[in-house]
């Protein structure tokens, strides 16, 4: 059964219009692109990247921060599903899942394009190799991304396993496994703002508020891309997702939203009020240090789309139009993207532990490497997606009626 | 369990080749954590780099592996009133320690900073300079005159003489931390403190991932952004393990208070430089050591204090 269940899914998979190759094929030019900088960055060294000494992490760091927000905000889907009983959600959780398990991916790949020794990797590897517990936050990091991703592999390929064959669902295995993924997924981004806020020579970083911080933007980003992808799936394919899950997902986005940026503008004001040496960090990336402003733009660029899009998600009439919609989760999620990316692991670097202030630009290698994994990412969304909706609408099954997907 | 030599022997196979260089990686990649080899697994690691790197330089290549000594704490202390900014320790660490030496600035290590502090002053004609300025009760007065400053690039000061006139000098390098945040941090253990005090890298273990670097509060640590430059004739050939011997691509490196020679009772190459002997190196646990001595008379203190890291490496004045 499992095998036909593997045979059926790809067939289902590979077959599409040609929008569909049009769009796969797109996306792997730039997985091809990816793979050409992945290689020259492992020839030649990170040198291809901007990062130096002093700024170390950047754009790879950046997105694999943000990443993990994205995959934590499948919870946003999975939660009023089976603790709310919320109709609408319950019929697309296993959407969110596969979200997540993509997400947790390109984390995965953004780690590997971000280390110095990528082939040493396996030195991380528990037994074989060794692993720093619990000392190290990076370790703990990358046991609740493995668990994240393993959890939703089983919970939503069991899901989507029992629809297959027609069968019922165990709740004695399945809902356990549920409700910790729904812990879990705090604790994936919880971890990962642990990751830099443990860290008291960055002093922009080290700080309480950050989980919070991480979780209330996590909340915001990740449910405006499932929307975004939800209205994509309304459109092209035979399912329908209801309008009460997508107004549900909007109004999170709305109030994360609006948490996000109070949290941000408390910092602001602790931070500046006083403006001690320490609050160097974040006055670079508002106005800049010693005449250096690169980070700037990005940072007001931040604020505006966060702000515009809070203010225009909160009128109910813009809100639930499902043309602005989608133009209302791209500027939130683009503003969240910089704010916790560019806008907040760079300026931790700068200035140094020592004063220095040092200015940091992504390399066209970087570029690409980021646009490459995104694209890996999309193109493991889209063959997950395609997947989960042919087992939802009943067009791949048990028993020979999988002919009748097209 | 696999042992080393049959690791290696596996390894030889499966390159099937006579290239010795090819050979040796293929056998670097599957050692173990430098702290977990046995003895035996040392001495053919050892062996191993020593072939391989007599090779590459074109020189007879030594790479010790003398285990810390027992009773012995190594410390530093540092006279900063002495300090004349000439920056030879810089320059002889680079050349003792085998650091990268290329012109761009990801080729380009330092592990010694010798910062060039501004001095200060409270000027008469700034009396009613104040904040804020026009609205509201002023404050008024100097307070807003830096007292000290450290600005970008400071280190790279390129003066006619030293000392200069308007300027103090401050020399940091890795402090090796009792309480080590990078030590911390590191997720595969690669960084680790030994029983002598030297915070060590187990170069061919690190994975590249800067933890290390984003927690150490003292920017002492470096990324190898590309192959090291290190020209043949430059390179100094007697190595320690975890110390200045040549490091690879995508590793991170940092100052072990020279290991090839203090665990031979030499001074590190920085104290032996010194021309105006402002740094002092010795044995924390005897009372009688330059060190010691010092930390009991002088006026001593630690950089950045009170992010409790309790560096060894202390600052003092006469």
């Amino acid at each position: 059964m499992l095998t036909s269940f593997i045979s059926d899914y790809t067939r289902y998979v590979l077959k599409g219009g040609t929008k569909f190759y049009a769009w796969m094929g797109s996306l792997a030019v730039l997985i091809v692109g990816m793979m050409y900088v992945f290689y020259l960055q492992n020839t030649e060294g990170l040198i291809v990247t901007g990062m130096t000494s002093q700024i170390h992490d950047g754009l790879y760091f950046a997105n694999l921060v943000f990443l993990v927000g994205v995959a934590a905000g499948a919870v946003t889907i999975v939660f009023p599903a089976y603790v709310y009983h919320h109709e609408g959600m319950h019929k697309v959780t296993v959407l969110g899942e596969m979200l997540a398990i993509s997400a947790v991916i390109m984390v995965t790949m953004f780690v590997f394009a971000h280390m110095g020794r990528p082939d040493r990797l396996w030195h991380m590897i528990p037994i074989i190799g060794i692993y720093n517990f619990p000392h190290s936050m990076l370790g703990w990091d990358v046991m609740v991304l493995t668990g994240y991703l393993i959890l939703n592999a089983i919970c939503g390929f069991y899901y989507l396993y029992v629809k297959y064959t027609g069968g019922k669902i165990n709740k004695w295995f399945f809902m356990p496994l549920v409700y910790i993924s729904i812990v879990w997924a705090l604790s994936i981004h919880t971890v990962t703002a642990f990751l830099i806020a443990t860290m008291p020579a960055r002093p922009m970083w080290f700080h309480g508020m950050m989980p919070i911080r991480f979780i209330a933007t996590a909340f915001a980003a990740g449910p405006a891309l499932i929307i975004i992808a939800f209205l994509i799936v309304r459109k092209n394919t035979k399912m329908w997702i209801e309008d009460s899950a997508i107004n549900l997902l909007s109004t999170i986005v709305t109030w994360c939203l609006g948490i996000a940026i109070f949290l941000t503008m408390s910092e602001v004001v602790v931070e500046l009020y006083a403006r001690t040496e320490h609050a160097n960090g974040l006055y670079y990336l508002m106005f800049g240090l010693h005449g250096l402003t690169k980070l700037a733009p990005w940072f007001w660029s931040s604020v505006i789309l966060m702000v515009a899009s809070f203010v225009l998600f909160l009128i109910p009439a813009i809100r639930t139009n499902y043309k602005l919609l989608p133009i209302l989760c791209t500027m939130a999620f683009a503003g969240i993207w910089i704010e916790k990316g560019m806008g907040l692991i760079v300026p931790g670097f700068i200035p140094t532990p020592i004063g220095e202030v040092t200015e940091y630009y992504p390399t066209l290698v970087e570029w690409l490497m980021t646009l490459g994994i995104w694209a890996f990412g999309f193109f493991i969304l889209t063959i997950l997606l395609k997947g989960a909706i042919g087992i939802l609408q009943g067009e791949i099954k048990y028993g020979g009626q999988s002919a009748a997907a097209k | 369990m696999l042992s080393m030599s049959s690791l290696m022997g596996t390894a030889a196979l499966m390159v099937q080749s006579g290239d010795a260089k090819a050979a040796v990686e293929w056998a670097e990649h599957f050692q173990k954590n430098y702290r977990l080899m046995t003895a035996e697994e040392k001495a053919e690691a050892r062996a191993r780099l020593e072939r391989r790197y007599s090779a590459e330089y074109g020189k007879q290549v030594s790479v010790d592996t003398t285990e810390a000594q027992p009773g012995v704490l190594m410390g530093y202390a540092l006279n900063i009133r002495k300090c004349i900014g000439c920056r030879r320790c810089v320059k002889a660490c680079v050349e003792e320690n085998n650091q990268s030496r290329g012109n761009k600035p990801g080729e380009r290590i330092e592990w010694i900073q010798v910062l060039r502090m501004e001095r200060g002053e409270f000027s008469k004609d700034k009396m009613n300079h104040g904040y804020p300025e026009g609205l509201g009760i002023q404050v008024g007065g100097n307070a807003y005159t830096p007292a000290g400053a450290v600005l970008e690039g400071q280190y790279h000061y390129e003066p006619e003489a030293v000392p200069e006139k308007d300027a103090t000098y401050m020399p940091i390098a890795c402090m090796h931390c009792e309480k080590p945040p990078c030590v911390k941090v590191c997720p595969v253990r690669t960084t680790y403190r030994d029983p002598d005090g030297v915070v060590v890298i187990d170069y061919n273990w690190c994975i590249g991932c800067r933890m290390c670097m984003g927690a150490c509060p003292y920017w002492a640590r470096r990324i190898n952004v590309a192959n090291p430059v290190l020209p043949k004739e430059a390179m100094n050939p007697v190595t320690h393990y975890l110390g200045n011997r040549p490091r690879m691509r995508g590793v991170v490196e940092k100052c072990h208070w020279c290991l090839q020679r203090s665990r031979h009772s030499r001074y590190p190459a920085c104290v032996e430089v010194c021309p105006v002997g402002a740094r002092k190196f010795g044995n924390l646990l005897d009372p009688e050591s330059e060190v010691s001595l010092i930390l009991a008379r002088k006026n001593v203190f630690r950089l950045k204090a009170e992010l409790n890291t309790f560096p060894k490496f202390f600052y003092f004045y006469d």
